[in-house]
């Protein structure tokens, strides 16, 4: 039996993930435990959960697998530094203390962290590194459905690789291409969100939000996009580009960008973290994107020409902008195309668990076509009704129990349709980014005023980002231009013409606020401004518990589909037990919670008007 | 000791022999910069390193 352990540490969204003999057994992010977004701390609490869902002691594993190789990164910066010298040495300043402090002597570093979890002679059992974009490629290969495959991975970076297109086949991977620091999508695209004030590593969604906003006819938007392309990026006929230095500060800096070399070319200054947004940055970021989908779709022609497989598999932090995903599927270069729901970082974790099981251990690899082998990413913790009852006990909440799941169900549905909104939680928390209706916030899509509400009274975030819908699978060709199934909310597709309502012909004249607000469907909660929505489909077979809920919701309203966002607030990781959900509902204008089989309802609560009691300090994203 | 023998065998797979006088030098620069108090705390771009 080979129980395999993988981590992802030390950069950003550490994660732990476990195999037993191939199955995925357990995997989680470890923000969720320890309640700091993005973490990129020694994953224990992570470890510890896998490790006890799997009934499996640490002195048990076959094998520990860490989701880079921290020498090749080292040489990587290393020779950064000659190369730019003397450009680096305010990074290298930075860097180095770091490194010669910690990250150089990661093998003792990881064998104590782990010894601290249960005390067992860690060097009895192998420890291996997998490269970065060798773990992306497993992670998004192994669990697909497919036997052989092209193998898309794009991110900022790992140790020198950026982008690489590799194939699977049974249970092996090849590398075919690669594209190498400083050269990279991932931070073209984490700059333009820098630029345009948002944080990097957790901006780049908003980034992607932001983009329909711009005016894709202004003059402007086209100079945009010409200025990047002739003095930022050159992006060749196989996806490959190469970036101009001059204008960025990454490689050498502490900053992402040479912004006064930017605000001379596009015409303003660097934005401030939370600075009103104007016309001009709309467009910018609109300019980005396309680019961005540019460059992802050559990527996959140049996948498909040197592989000539029929489908596509992608990880990296790139494959969770969900616009250019939805753009590939629409251009059908492969018949059908699997997206690791943890695409960033903390799928890594997986990842290297899965490049020791099939790689280093050669083991056989069984597809579980037609079903990927992600377990509708439902693979973290769950939590009994004794504790929920325990965590609502410790705060005098006031709940009620509904034995009947159904009756549960058509609560719910009523207490949508009436206009409130609900927090959702039930079973195993997802892995990834993505909520997927174990850790939701539920509102009815046909509210006109729901969107702001959401954003603003709820979420706590900036009042133009949009929400996805989650639609029962059967229901989702009424409401989407979608071929397939999204079941992992990684792409978007446009809302059918049907649900649209004509738009006033000075609709792209509008200020930014005007349009946001203008109604653009009769779902407007979930459509975005560009008709596009971010599609979550959800099935009876994948999560019975949320296609019933729906379900209901459908039989009351006729409309299969949901506002569905995390269960969090802005800054804050999703929810991960009983009490963290509690403690959300508190803090927000939440109007009800459901755990298990427990309702309750806000105005029932002890305290219910006194929401600065519940809340918690955290660093805005 | 792992330490130095997992470096060797790195420069050697890697046929990075000629990086070791650059490497010397920077990491004896580095290790001034460690002995002399710098942080070693990441800042907040892009995790490069």
């Amino acid at each position: 039996m080979y129980n395999i352990l993988g981590i992802a540490a030390y950069y950003h969204d550490a994660a732990a993930a476990l195999l037993v003999d191939g199955a995925i057994v357990a995997a989680a992010q470890e923000e969720r435990f320890t309640r700091r977004k993005h973490t990129a701390d020694f994953p224990a609490n992570a470890i510890a959960y896998c490790l006890e869902q799997a009934g499996c002691r640490l002195d048990e594993l076959s094998a520990i697998v860490f989701y880079d190789k921290p020498w090749l990164k080292f040489e990587r910066l290393l020779e950064t530094y000659y190369a730019f010298a003397p450009r680096g040495l305010r990074q290298f300043m930075v860097a180095m203390p770091v490194w010669l402090k910690e990250k150089m002597f990661l093998k003792r570093l990881l064998r104590e962290s782990l010894a601290q979890i249960a005390p067992c002679d860690t060097r009895k059992i192998p420890l291996l590194f997998s490269a970065h974009h060798v773990a992306h490629a497993a992670s998004a290969f192994y669990p697909s459905p497919f036997h052989e495959a092209a193998i898309l991975t794009i991110d900022g970076v790992g140790e020198w690789a950026t982008a690489t297109i590799s194939q699977g086949h049974g249970n092996q991977i090849t590398l075919r291409r690669e594209l190498r620091f400083p050269h990279s999508v991932g931070l073209l695209y984490s700059a333009f969100a820098a630029y345009l004030g948002f944080r990097v590593n957790s901006g780049e969604y908003k980034l992607m939000g932001l983009a329909p906003y711009g005016n894709p006819h202004a003059e402007q938007t086209r100079r945009f996009e010409h200025l990047i392309k002739t003095h930022l990026v050159s992006i060749k006929d196989d996806g490959s580009l190469w970036m101009n230095q001059d204008y960025f500060a990454y490689a050498t800096g502490l900053h992402m960008t040479q912004a006064h070399k930017w605000a001379r070319l596009f015409g303003f200054p660097a934005v401030k973290p939370d600075e009103p947004l104007a016309q001009q940055h709309c467009n910018l970021a609109y300019a980005i994107q396309k680019i961005t989908g540019e460059i992802v779709l050559k990527m996959a022609r140049e996948a498909k020409a040197i592989t000539g497989c029929d489908y596509l598999c992608m990880a990296g932090g790139v494959a969770l902008n969900c616009v250019a995903n939805g753009q590939l599927i629409q251009e059908r270069i492969f018949k059908d195309v699997f997206i690791q729901p943890a695409a960033g970082d903390a799928g890594g974790a997986l990842g290297a668990a899965q490049v020791a099981h099939y790689l280093y251990f050669d083991q056989a690899r069984n597809v579980a076509a037609p079903q990927d082998a992600m377990q509708g990413a439902y693979l973290g913790p769950e939590f009994s009704d004794k504790e929920a009852i325990l965590a609502f006990k410790k705060h005098k909440a006031v709940y009620q129990h509904i034995p009947a799941f159904d009756d549960l169900c058509r609560r719910v549905a009523d207490l949508l349709a009436d206009g409130h909104v609900v927090g959702w939680f039930q079973g195993r928390m997802e892995f990834g980014p993505r909520a997927l209706g174990n850790r939701s916030i539920l509102a009815d899509a046909r509210n006109t005023a729901m969107q702001k509400k959401l954003n603003l009274k709820i979420k706590y975030r900036e009042g133009f980002r949009p929400f996805a819908p989650s639609v029962l699978l059967e229901d989702a060709p009424a409401f989407f231009d979608l071929a397939g199934a999204s079941p992992y909310m990684l792409l978007t597709a446009d809302v059918t013409r049907a649900h649209r309502n004509p738009l006033p012909d000075n609709y792209h004249d509008l200020d930014l606020w005007d349009k946001l607000y203008f109604t653009r469907s009769d779902i407007p909660a979930v459509t975005h401004l560009d008709f596009s929505a971010r599609v979550h489909t959800v099935t009876q077979a994948t999560n019975p518990k949320y296609w019933r809920l729906i379900n209901a919701f459908k039989q009351k309203t006729g409309y299969g589909l949901v506002v569905n966002t995390s269960f969090n607030v802005r800054g804050e990781p999703i929810v991960c037990t009983p009490e963290d959900a509690y403690k959300c509902f508190m803090r927000t204008e939440l109007d009800a919670l459901v755990i298990n089989n427990f309702l309750l309802r806000k105005t029932d609560q002890p305290d219910c008007d006194n929401r600065a009691k519940w809340d918690i300090p955290t660093e805005l994203d | 000791m792992d330490f130095l023998k997992d470096l060797w065998l790195f420069m050697k797979e890697r046929k990075k022999i000629w990086l070791a006088p650059v490497l010397i030098i920077i990491l004896l620069l580095g290790l001034v910069l460690v002995l002399s108090g710098g942080s070693a705390l990441a800042p907040f771009i892009y995790t490069l390193f």
